[in-house]
């Protein structure tokens, strides 16, 4: 079954296109420069590429399902923060942070396997309308179940990383700050890992771009399909636990405006490109800090709606986001 | 005519039945149907643009709030009549939904929706900024309340006509257009269908009828317009009412608006669970269930049941 699978005329990865590089590498260098010369930009720059990680995590998770199904997942985020819940319960019942947390993301697995199966197969291949409606009724719930049994009240976990500062020059670094890209980026290299040199990657990949091709050569597309809500889940998870930590207090609200940025952060990168969801977190949470800090203008207020108006600009110039490619159709 | 004549009846004994229904209410529960016909031209401009223009929107609290807003800052710096915020409120979201519309012309499906969304949650972040005319996070009043009676008799025949005009717009040549862009944009435009036009149009439609709802429930919750009254949920609530009723279906809002209405009530006090918390429980399990079992809303269940009874 590999073999064929392999035989696939799955399309090539590409460059994403050279404006977009320069405009990339144009970043950085503003960046290095500005963090070279001045203590507090590179304090927000690293700041932000903490937060950035978190938001570019949740996108990876919506791409992910974006991806294999066509449809964005609206739960994401509370299916994130239900599962901070339980790592939360399992601190309680005399866990470590550490074991609890990797017996969360195995949970987490489970949970989204289960939801697709129970809630999303039903509406599979129905109207995007439909499935997107029955997220909206999973976050809906989600939320409600979640406030049933913890209540709304702000919960408190032990810090995972401790509150530690490193100075690199005359730099603070918050080693949260450091915990946080580390352990994202190890899960996201993970995923990586699994689609490129597993089979059930291949398959999961294949099933994804050529459904029906995949399944002649015997991918089993359906159960992958859950597979990958499996998976999407775990990284919202580790999203979660990252988040947790640098908002202090747990409660109910907790993921709602990470996964709105996560959404800006996935359509700044392309719905379909996981490395742009990555980039796209990246980018929007140091460029959140900066515009936050310099531009008074903005201050904490309006900093959802300038993130939104740069998403908006962005579909208007390029559709299809930074690293997404026009898909041709015929009609 | 008398093809119509079952259809004018019904229409006759459901104003009878809503021009009667107030007598025999409590106070509350007339303020409760009330709220039925506010969420009713909601979901009734959600339809045109989803139901029948295939347009998918997020955005629809974000109208709302224009509208509530617009009613709210006229009768308190101008002491304008309330009544005659709600035409100026239908036409200046009126301007806002064509505005939306142009750049959507570029957007479709997921990607509308996560544009719609934005808008749905940065313009409740617009009266934090600019507090010192809307009052920031406490909101703005209007200069004087209204009671559940007035309230009961102006929603709904506000909705009476909202209901006419929807229909008015959908019958003819425009509503056709819709219909033709939601069914396939590229033959829509080959049969002469400019796209432009009638997709901009159909956010404008939608996004007035939004908004008049949005001023009527900023009376309806006591004449205070506050930001995050009008947040994304709103928007989510009335995409589950409009789904939930059947989309492209003028006779299911009826149902759907009562479903987002009277729901949250109603499962307050749900066995098992009750308390507040219970309401969030069932109203999500049973969009979930209405959306597994009922592709096409509670609307499409008649015409179903009768293709079933016609096999048998």
């Amino acid at each position: 079954m590999v073999e064929l699978v392999r035989k696939l005329p799955l399309p090539q990865r590409r460059l994403p296109a050279s404006p977009v590089l320069l405009l990339l590498v144009a970043a950085c260098i503003f960046l290095t420069v500005g963090s070279l010369r001045s203590t507090i930009f590179a304090q927000l720059t690293v700041a932000g590429v903490a937060t950035g990680v978190v938001f570019g995590s949740l996108a990876l998770a919506l791409v992910l399902i974006y991806r294999a199904t066509e449809v964005i997942n609206f739960a994401q985020g509370e299916m994130a923060m239900a599962m901070v819940y339980v790592a939360y319960q399992l601190t309680l019942w005399g866990l470590s942070y550490w074991e609890a947390f990797f017996l969360t993301l195995a949970i987490a697995f489970v949970f989204g396997v289960v939801t697709q199966q129970v809630f999303i197969r039903p509406v599979q291949g129905r109207s995007v309308i439909a499935v997107v409606i029955v997220t909206v009724g999973l976050f809906i719930l989600i939320d409600g179940l979640v406030e049933w049994k913890w209540s709304a009240n702000q919960r408190f976990m032990q810090a995972p990383f401790g509150n530690k500062i490193y100075h690199v020059g005359s730099v603070p670094i918050a080693r949260q700050d450091i915990g946080t890209i580390a352990i994202t980026l190890v899960s996201v290299s993970a995923l990586w890992a699994f689609f490129r040199f597993t089979k059930l990657g291949l398959g999961m990949r294949a099933g994804a771009l050529r459904p029906a091709a995949a399944r002649l050569v015997g991918v089993r597309t359906n159960a992958l399909l859950a597979v990958g809500w499996g998976l999407a889940a775990v990284l919202g998870a580790v999203a979660g636990l990252m988040t947790e930590p640098a908002e202090y207090v747990l409660q109910p609200t907790l993921m709602q405006p990470v996964l709105l940025y996560a959404f800006a952060a996935a359509v700044l990168g392309g719905l379909e490109s996981p490395g742009g969801a990555l980039v796209g977190g990246i980018a929007l949470g140091i460029f959140l800090n900066l515009v936050g800090q310099y531009v008074h203008f903005v201050g904490s207020v309006l900093q959802l709606p300038i993130a939104f108006a740069a998403l908006l600009l962005v579909l208007l110039v390029k559709p299809t986001g930074l690293f997404g490619h026009r898909a041709v159709r015929k009609v | 005519m008398r093809r119509n004549a079952p259809a004018l009846v019904a229409v006759a004994l459901a104003a009878l039945f809503f021009a009667l229904l107030p007598f025999g209410l409590s106070d509350y529960h007339r303020g409760l149907a009330a709220s039925v016909a506010v969420y009713l031209i909601a979901v009734l401009g959600l339809n045109v643009l989803t139901g029948y223009t295939g347009q998918i929107s997020i955005g629809h609290s974000a109208f709302m709030a224009i509208g509530g807003y617009t009613t709210a800052i006229m009768s308190h710096y101008h002491n304008t009549n309330l009544i005659l915020t709600l035409p100026l409120a239908f036409a200046i979201t009126f301007g806002c939904g064509v505005l939306v519309g142009l750049p959507a012309l570029r957007l479709s499906g997921v990607y509308l929706a996560l544009a719609t969304f934005a808008l749905a949650v940065s313009i409740p972040q617009l009266p934090l900024k600019f507090s010192t005319f809307t009052g920031g996070s406490a909101g703005i009043s209007t200069s004087k309340s209204v009671s559940n009676s007035w309230l009961y008799g102006v929603s709904w025949s506000t909705a009476a006509i909202a209901f006419l005009f929807t229909w008015l717009v959908l019958r003819g040549r425009t509503g056709r257009a819709f219909r033709a862009i939601r069914d396939s944009e590229v033959a829509a435009t080959s049969s002469g269908v400019t796209l432009a036009i009638y997709k901009t149009l159909a956010f404008g439609v939608s996004a007035a009828l939004a908004g008049v709802a949005g001023s009527l429930f900023v009376l309806a919750t006591n004449g205070f317009a506050q930001p995050n009254e009008f947040s994304v949920t709103l928007s989510l609530k009335i995409l589950v009412g409009a789904a939930v009723a059947g989309l492209g279906s003028l006779w299911g809002v009826l149902l759907g608006a009562a479903f987002i209405a009277l729901l949250p009530t109603l499962s307050a006090s749900a066995p098992v669970i009750g308390s507040a918390h219970g309401q969030d429980v069932v109203f999500g399990l049973f969009v979930i269930v209405v959306m597994i079992l009922l592709p096409t809303g509670v609307a499409g269940l008649i015409p179903r049941l009768r293709r079933l009874r016609a096999k048998a």
